[in-house]
């Protein structure tokens, strides 16, 4: 009976290894802010994971680095690293803080490591997530970035789970590659919800969920940041002439006539 | 072209430095003329000056070509003022360097002993004074040939003669006054070091060597309730060249396993490996700076309380990256866009900055990604001074759909010697895909400029 119970035990063990879906040590899961989407999800994402953004076009790097920097408001309030490499900053600029902060994110939390290649980035990242202190490591490859293949995402979710610290990997004009990633999404940007007098208005994305370890179907949501609530929420439907939004979003955005 | 320096065998046949190449070659057509470098002679006296740092901290370099040792309290380590000299001028013989070495009393006398011939102080010529060549010559005419003449007579009608400089330099070099030489680096706080009588072959026995020390510096630090936050390893060749690892922590330390891992990593990303050569025959550790640690507290179940971690991964990546690729952000007042922030080492002392809270309800003024410097763009814009309609960026045609604008940023024309500066038109932009970007006009149409140049400055979410 105990030995059976002891096998029972041991099995349980191999296949949760397998599924990956047990709660990291650290970690539960984090809410993007939307009850709907949350509810897709099976509660949020999980922490303690390693999770790919890819950019959907060229263009949409900014839109990348912006939604990888509102997930790490989601994930916690700790440190966060941002590892890239030189010749991104050459090819999308500099961070701005004041950006940032327009964004609701503190600046002060980040440390930004720059790395001269691809191996110097991947070493980084390794250190990085097995810091326990840290809440969140970014981690921005240039381009294709061959040397970050599936023992590279294994290794480090592995760390990853035994630190707690959630990883997010930012492949911009990147095709996806086999790896250990909980999550995989596209993000694009999408026309923003004017505000008066034609001005620009919040920042908007679409997240197009194409790979999930828990077996979600993929899917497709647009999302709007909320910076005074620092969550997203569901876009109010662009080109309406008048404000109210037709499903009743919880948008706690007043009315208003959009130009 | 003139001779700057010649070797001892052209000596002997006539040539000297100051002769003009065209002279030495009719005297002898065949020497061997060479550009002069200064920078690799000043490189090599920085090597041979490191070199000397084993005898005392207490290094300057002397002109292009000299060196100056004080060796108070030192000598006795090498078995004597004599001893210590000897050796010196034994191993720089050995690099096939001619030397020429004197002790004394104070550094002008030993610099005038080198560079001058004569027994005694008093035998040198006046050039020891090293004056103006008119007042050495003031001095000959006046027959006073040697240093004895000058020391014997009183001192002021000299110095209304001659100059002040000249009875003070006379002082320093003949009557005992003692000007400190100053340093070419500040003395450590804290320095060890292990001298081997059989040279270390490999760089492995050094690091063994660095540990050893690291554990003394950390008895030593932890009796003074101190810790270092820079630390530098040093390993002395036979040959007289020295290797240097540098290392940095964000907060003070005397973690000997740390420092090792630290010098690990630093060993690891030095472009040229260490090359033992012959061996080392002195490794020092330094500690630059100590500062106060508090006692660790440590945790009722055993263990510190690990809440510098996070330090401990800085301090890793800066070792090894390099401090200024391991950074945070600063505001800074200024309202020019690429002005208004500065990136720091992580590593170095932080203090939280508090940045300015944006405005509730309003979208993100500022991007998230800045270009500097901005790049140019072509743009068509409805009217010269109105916001774009499309514009051309990396190849791509942009539809503009909404903008917002403009945000006039004036230039620092009280900072410019002309007193102008162009002021920048900002628009926030969003075209038909949905991607926002920040572009500016330099320059106010037909005020400041006749037709105004666009340019990208930022992205936004």
């Amino acid at each position: 009976m105990r030995e059976s119970e002891n096998i029972l035990a041991s099995l349980r063990a191999r296949i949760g290894a397998i599924e990956g879906t047990k709660p990291a040590v650290g970690g539960g899961l984090f809410t993007l802010g939307l009850a709907a989407l949350d509810a897709r999800l099976g509660g949020g994402l999980p922490r303690g994971r390693l999770h790919e953004l890819f950019a959907a076009e060229a263009g949409d790097q900014a839109t990348l680095s912006a939604f990888a920097l509102l997930l790490t408001m989601r994930i916690g309030t700790g440190p966060v690293l941002w590892i890239r490499q030189d010749k991104a900053i050459r090819q999308s600029g500099l961070l701005h803080g004041p950006g940032m902060k327009d964004l609701g994110f503190d600046p002060a939390r980040l440390i930004e490591v720059l790395a001269p290649d691809e191996q110097a980035l991947i070493r980084a990242a390794g250190d990085a997530v097995r810091c326990p202190e840290v809440s969140t490591v970014l981690i921005e490859p240039w381009k294709a970035a061959r040397s970050v293949d599936l023992t590279v995402s294994r290794r480090l979710v592995i760390a990853a789970e035994k630190s707690g610290v959630t990883a997010l990997m930012l492949r911009a004009e990147a095709d996806p590659a086999p790896s250990a990633a909980h999550s995989r999404w596209e993000i694009r940007a999408i026309p923003a919800v004017p505000l008066d007098a034609n001005a620009p208005g919040h920042p908007a994305f679409e997240i197009e969920l194409i790979r999930h370890r828990g077996g979600l179907a993929n899917f497709r949501q647009t999302l709007e940041w909320d910076r005074d609530h620092s969550a997203f929420r569901e876009p109010a439907l662009s080109g309406a002439l008048v404000s109210i939004p037709a499903r009743g979003s919880p948008s706690p955005q007043p009315a208003r006539l959009s130009a | 072209m003139r001779l700057v320096a010649v070797s001892r065998s052209a000596v002997s046949i006539g040539m000297s430095p100051g002769l003009t190449l065209a002279d030495a070659r009719a005297r002898q057509p065949d020497i061997i003329a060479v550009d002069i470098d200064r920078q690799a002679d000043a490189a090599w006296l920085e090597r041979i000056a490191d070199g000397c740092d084993r005898y005392t901290p207490m290094v300057a370099i002397d002109g292009t070509d000299g060196l100056i040792l004080d060796i108070s309290g030192c000598a006795h380590l090498f078995g004597g003022e004599e001893a210590l000299r000897d050796d010196l001028v034994a191993r720089l013989r050995r690099l096939g360097m001619h030397v020429r070495a004197a002790l004394a009393d104070t550094p002008d006398a030993a610099r005038a002993h080198s560079r001058h011939d004569g027994s005694a102080i008093g035998a040198l010529p006046v050039d020891a004074l090293e004056l103006d060549p008119q007042d050495t010559q003031a001095l000959r005419r006046a027959g006073l040939k040697r240093i004895g003449d000058l020391t014997s007579r009183p001192s002021a009608p000299l110095s209304a003669r001659f100059g002040e400089a000249t009875s003070d330099k006379l002082a320093r070099l003949a009557q005992g006054r003692d000007i400190r030489i100053t340093p070419r680096r500040p003395i450590p706080a804290l320095i060890l070091e292990r001298r081997f009588a059989e040279p270390l072959g490999h760089v492995d026995g050094a690091m063994a060597a660095i540990e050893d020390l690291g554990v003394d510096a950390a008895v030593r630090m932890d009796e003074m309730h101190r810790g270092g936050r820079r630390f530098e390893a040093r390993l002395f060749r036979t040959d007289g060249l020295v290797r240097s690892l540098r290392i940095e922590t964000g907060l003070p330390t005397r973690d000997v396993p740390l420092l090792m891992r630290l010098f690990a990593e630093r060993m690891d990303s030095l472009n040229d490996p260490i090359d033992p050569g012959f061996g080392f025959d002195l490794v020092r550790l330094a500690v630059p700076v100590l500062e106060v640690v508090s006692p660790l507290q440590l945790q009722l179940e055993g263990g510190a309380i690990a809440d510098d971690e996070l330090a401990r991964l800085v301090d890793r990546l800066s070792t090894r990256l390099g401090r200024h690729r391991v950074r945070r952000l600063a505001p800074q007042d200024s309202h020019i866009p690429e002005q208004a922030v500065l990136a720091f080492p992580a590593i170095s002392a932080i203090d939280n900055a508090v940045w300015p809270e944006p405005e509730a309800g309003e979208p993100p003024l500022r991007p998230i990604h800045l270009f500097d410097p901005p790049q140019p763009i072509e743009v068509i814009a409805g009217v010269p001074d109105g916001p774009p309609q499309r514009f051309r960026w990396r190849r791509h045609l942009h539809e503009v759909v909404h903008a917002e604008g403009p945000e006039r940023i004036g230039a620092l024309w009280w900072r410019r010697a002309d007193n102008v500066g162009l002021s920048r038109d900002y628009y926030r932009i969003e075209d038909a895909k949905g991607a926002r970007f920040w572009l500016f006009r330099h320059g106010l149409y037909g005020r400041e400029v006749e037709t105004p140049i666009w340019y990208m400055h930022g992205l936004f979410a």
